[in-house]
């Protein structure tokens, strides 16, 4: 695409990624950047949460910080897995619903990826469902 | 490529006049296409026809090339093939598909045996994807199918003709070109059996397949090296010609043979870790398994059923045999039952059970027998939806399903929140019941559909006729809401308890909303068999059929199967309790059996047991002898389970046919009530208790006890509500330790998760 929306889709857990896979692959180590910075916010909120319940604590982080050039929005699993989406601010077609259901998607395809008993936890995904599903979100996506 | 170190039996000008005319050399590798051009050209040479461009078209019937593969060739081969991965299948220019399974090498040397009598087998193995009806597509499959080619009997069922058109429409044959890959990779048949075998143990190197689809005598000897695979790979040719993923039967029976070595249940799941371990056997690559895992565990559960480890199995042989691993499962590798009861996902078992149509039904196998009070909700939502099928299939214009949307899952891991079907007003139709039954009107209540429903459900709440629900109904209610029960004696027993309750004092005992008709059968099991225990050991009026029922299974922890129909219920029960309370005189346990009566009246016909009234006093007499035998009968047969016969009064059915086929709780209750109404006079009280019928349904109202005109019904009742209120209690402990147990086992699950993180910081 010629202004290809940076998707950039990262799983991270004890925040070293386990996956991490964007659009406009030229540009991935910063993604990777923003990402790692990202964490950070996403730990804030997740502490900020307190004591409460896990239940009570929504896994959609939301939009974690916008920036002049992109915005990132946050997930986290009851397993504190977490999920960072960068998006392309020039996107202003993504609404937070649709980044949910983004959300959701990729939880789910990563919870059926830990089903699979060859995967060991913390090891990067390889699964090609998994793959597939992201690379289907993202073309959806730009 | 291997294809240089194929020794041709040519001079070595010749060969470099073919490479050059194939065009290899200027490509500077050999592309299929090359490969092809290059072995008719072999075949040219070897016939002793000059090497031209357009001999290649001109020259017919050509013998096949013959071939002189050292070993180290195959080896080197296999070596090649072998690198190639998952991606293999367009890559197979050139290379010799990799025979199938590790022992390759080995197959080296058997193939090199096998390459001299190759002869048309050679030949054909190019030719053939020109000529085989080309399932191009998956390379894998159709390797397969060409491997089964082969091994049928001999060459000579080889489609591949004879050379010489064999090779004219080869440069159409790119997209066959896969196919010729599979064939040289298609021994997979053979060899899965040969694979499996080594799995157990070393991979027998000897019983690989011949490595070019060479002719079947190779792969026949190949076999019958291998031991006690030639069964198998026959069965493997035979069927896969369709169908290059399909399970044989022998393979299946082989499959299920080894499945039956891990998990000797053949409904029976294998647990991932023991698939993991025995998959991790075959040698293949951890990313392939995982791979193969995620295409074969269907319902991604963590665990294998008998198909799916079939599929997965099969899987594995393909891949071993070289056959690269597809996308997608292929068809007739699912699963072909997807045992919905037996997957782990609890949320499918509410389904399960509601839909069963039988309240009776214990929750699915994987949901928690535990009734709890916490847990009521979850079941009460299970068996509001049992509930629900029930006002669906009695189609009662009143029974206009609609479920609770407050409900809040009890459990809130679970995201499933079994709609909880609102009671349309089950003290209302209570109310019509009664007013029915007041107007003198024949005990049947054919009105509304409902009561047929009621009747339905009736015939499992008989049970709980005996429960007393004077005026304790409320906290019985409570206490019977809580339960989990799935069937629908249970329901009946919250219907008892709801309606209890509701007419009694406290609306919410324990359930959120005010404990409406419980359709769960865990609260009304529970309850209703504590309560029925009690009230018929206790009050001894109770039939004698003590609800025996073991405290309800909990429906699966339902959210709130009970807010729905509770609320309803509460409604009605008040309603029926109202009425009851309104003549405490009335044997307060009448009412139960009044709604039992009632709903087993409504089950055997509309036939009104009102007969009943006379039984007042002795309602666990009543569901025998009362009147209405219909409905007692019913109830007889159909309340077989812990809701005792008791309320077979046929008073009390009388009663609850004018109940709606609500959810269960609130048939106790009505019943309860109906039969109070039953015993009581009918005329004033009826008319007293339509009144109080609507004030109770409104509110929990206090069941009037105005009347003290039998201060013995009026210390009975008292009696019976505080038997019940000892039962409501101890169910209530019960419950409590079962919740404590479940949270311990969470927090241990948690814990275990956590462990699973060591490096999570959070």
């Amino acid at each position: 695409m010629a202004v290809p929306l940076p998707g950039d889709k990262t799983v991270v857990a004890q925040n070293y990624p386990l996956y991490i896979r964007s659009v406009p692959t030229e540009s991935e180590l910063k993604f990777h950047y923003m990402v790692h910075t990202s964490l950070d916010v996403v730990d804030e909120k997740i502490s900020a949460m307190g004591k409460a319940l896990v239940d009570q604590r929504e896994l959609y982080l939301g939009l974690l910080y916008p920036t002049e050039d992109y915005k990132v929005y946050g997930y986290v699993t009851n397993s504190k897995v977490k999920f960072v989406m960068v998006v392309d601010s020039s996107n202003t077609a993504l609404r937070d619903n649709e980044i949910r259901s983004m959300f959701r998607k990729l939880h789910n395809s990563y919870t059926d990826v830990m089903c699979n008993p060859f995967y060991n936890p913390g090891d990067r995904i390889q699964s090609r469902a998994f793959d597939s599903m992201v690379t289907s979100m993202m073309v959806q996506v730009c | 490529m291997y294809m240089v170190s194929i020794d041709v039996t040519l001079f070595n000008d010749s060969w470099l006049l073919i490479m050059q005319l194939c065009g290899a050399k200027r490509l500077g590798y050999f592309g299929r296409s090359q490969f092809y051009i290059a072995l008719k050209l072999v075949a040219v040479a070897q016939s002793g026809f000059p090497l031209r461009v357009e001999s290649i078209n001109t020259v017919k019937d050509l013998p096949l090339p013959r071939f002189v593969a050292s070993k180290n060739e195959q080896e080197s081969r296999h070596a090649a093939s072998y690198s190639s991965d998952s991606e293999n299948q367009g890559s197979y220019s050139g290379v010799i598909p990799p025979p199938p399974g590790r022992g390759q090498v080995k197959k080296g040397s058997i193939s090199h045996d096998t390459v001299q009598p190759r002869t048309s087998a050679d030949q054909q193995e190019p030719a053939s994807p020109v000529v085989s009806p080309q399932q191009s597509p998956p390379a894998s499959p159709h390797t397969w199918r060409k491997h089964n080619r082969h091994p049928s009997g001999g060459n000579s069922e080889r489609p591949l003709a004879g050379p010489g058109p064999f090779w004219a429409p080869f440069g159409e044959a790119q997209s066959g070109s896969s196919a010729g890959d599979a064939v040289w990779s298609g021994h997979s048949p053979p060899p899965p059996q040969e694979n499996w075998v080594s799995f157990a143990d070393t991979p027998p190197t000897s019983t690989l397949l011949t490595m070019h689809p060479a002719s079947v005598q190779d792969q026949t000897t190949v076999r019958t090296v291998a031991s006690a695979t030639t069964a198998n790979e026959i069965r493997r040719q035979s069927s896969s010609y369709d169908d290059p993923w399909k399970i044989t039967d022998e393979q299946r029976q082989y499959y299920v043979n080894q499945f039956k070595t891990i998990q000797p249940d053949l409904n029976g799941f294998i647990p991932g870790s023991a698939a993991k371990e025995f998959f991790t056997k075959s040698k293949l690559p951890i990313l392939e398994l995982s791979h193969i895992w995620e295409l074969s565990d269907f319902d991604k559960d963590g665990a294998l059923t008998l198909d799916e480890f079939c599929a997965a199995f099969h899987l594995v042989v393909a891949r071993k045999n070289g056959y690269d691993l597809p996308e997608k499962l292929p068809e007739s590798l699912m699963p072909k039952l997807i045992d919905l009861e037996d997957t782990a996902d609890v949320g499918d078992q509410p389904g399960e059970v509601g839909y069963s149509g039988s309240p009776a039904e214990a929750p699915p196998s994987k949901s928690p027998s535990m009734p709890s009070l916490n847990q009521t909700w979850p079941e009460l939502n299970q068996s509001s939806e049992q509930w629900e099928t029930f006002s669906e299939r009695s189609s009662s214009s009143q029974t206009l399903t609609q479920f609770d949307s407050n409900i809040a899952p009890a459990d809130p891991d679970t995201a499933i929140v079994h709609p909880v079907p609102i009671r349309m007003t089950p003290s209302k139709i209570h109310m019509q019941e009664m007013e029915l039954k007041r107007t003198g009107s024949d005990h049947t209540n054919p009105t509304s559909p409902l009561l047929v429903k009621t009747s339905d459900l009736s015939e499992e709440n008989k049970i709980n006729s005996s429960v007393k629900f004077a005026s304790g109904n409320t906290v019985a209610d409570g206490y019977s809401s809580s339960d989990s029960f799935t069937s629908d004696p249970e329901q009946i027993g919250n219907n008892v308890t709801r309606q209890r309750s509701h007419s009694g004092t406290s609306p919410d005992n324990t359930a959120p909303p005010p404990p409406p008709p419980r359709p769960q059968p865990s609260h009304s099991r529970s309850s209703s068999l504590d309560m029925n225990r009690t009230f018929s050991v206790t009050t001894g009026q109770q039939q004698a059929g003590v609800v025996a029922q073991p405290p309800a299974v909990p429906p699966r922890p339902q959210p709130s199967q009970a807010p729905g129909p509770v609320v309803h219920r509460p409604v009605d029960a008040d309603g029926l309790i109202t009425h009851t309370s309104t003549s405490p005189q009335q044997i307060p346990e009448q009412p139960n059996f009044a709604d039992f009566s009632q709903f087993e009246v409504f089950a055997a016909s509309n036939v009104n047991e009102e007969q009943d009234d006379e039984a007042e006093k002795h309602p666990e007499v009543l569901p025998v002898e009362k009147a209405s035998d219909p409905a007692s009968s019913l109830r007889v047969a159909k309340t077989d389970s812990k809701m005792e016969e008791k309320t077979a009064a046929s008073a009390p059915a009388n009663v609850s046919k004018g109940t709606t086929p609500l959810a269960p709780p609130p048939k106790p209750v009505r019943r309860r009530l109906k039969s109070e109404d039953e015993l009581r006079p009918e005329v004033d009280e009826h008319t007293q208790k339509t009144g109080v019928l609507a004030a109770v349904l409104a509110s929990q109202p206090s069941i009037p006890r105005s009347v003290g005109k039998d201060k013995k019904a009026i210390q009975a009742s008292i009696r019976r509500n505080k038997e019940t209120n000892t039962v409501l209690a101890r169910l209530n402990s019960e419950l409590q330790q079962q919740l404590k147990d479940v949270l311990e086992e969470r927090i241990s699950l948690e814990v275990q998760l956590e462990q699973l993180r060591p490096f999570s910081h959070l």
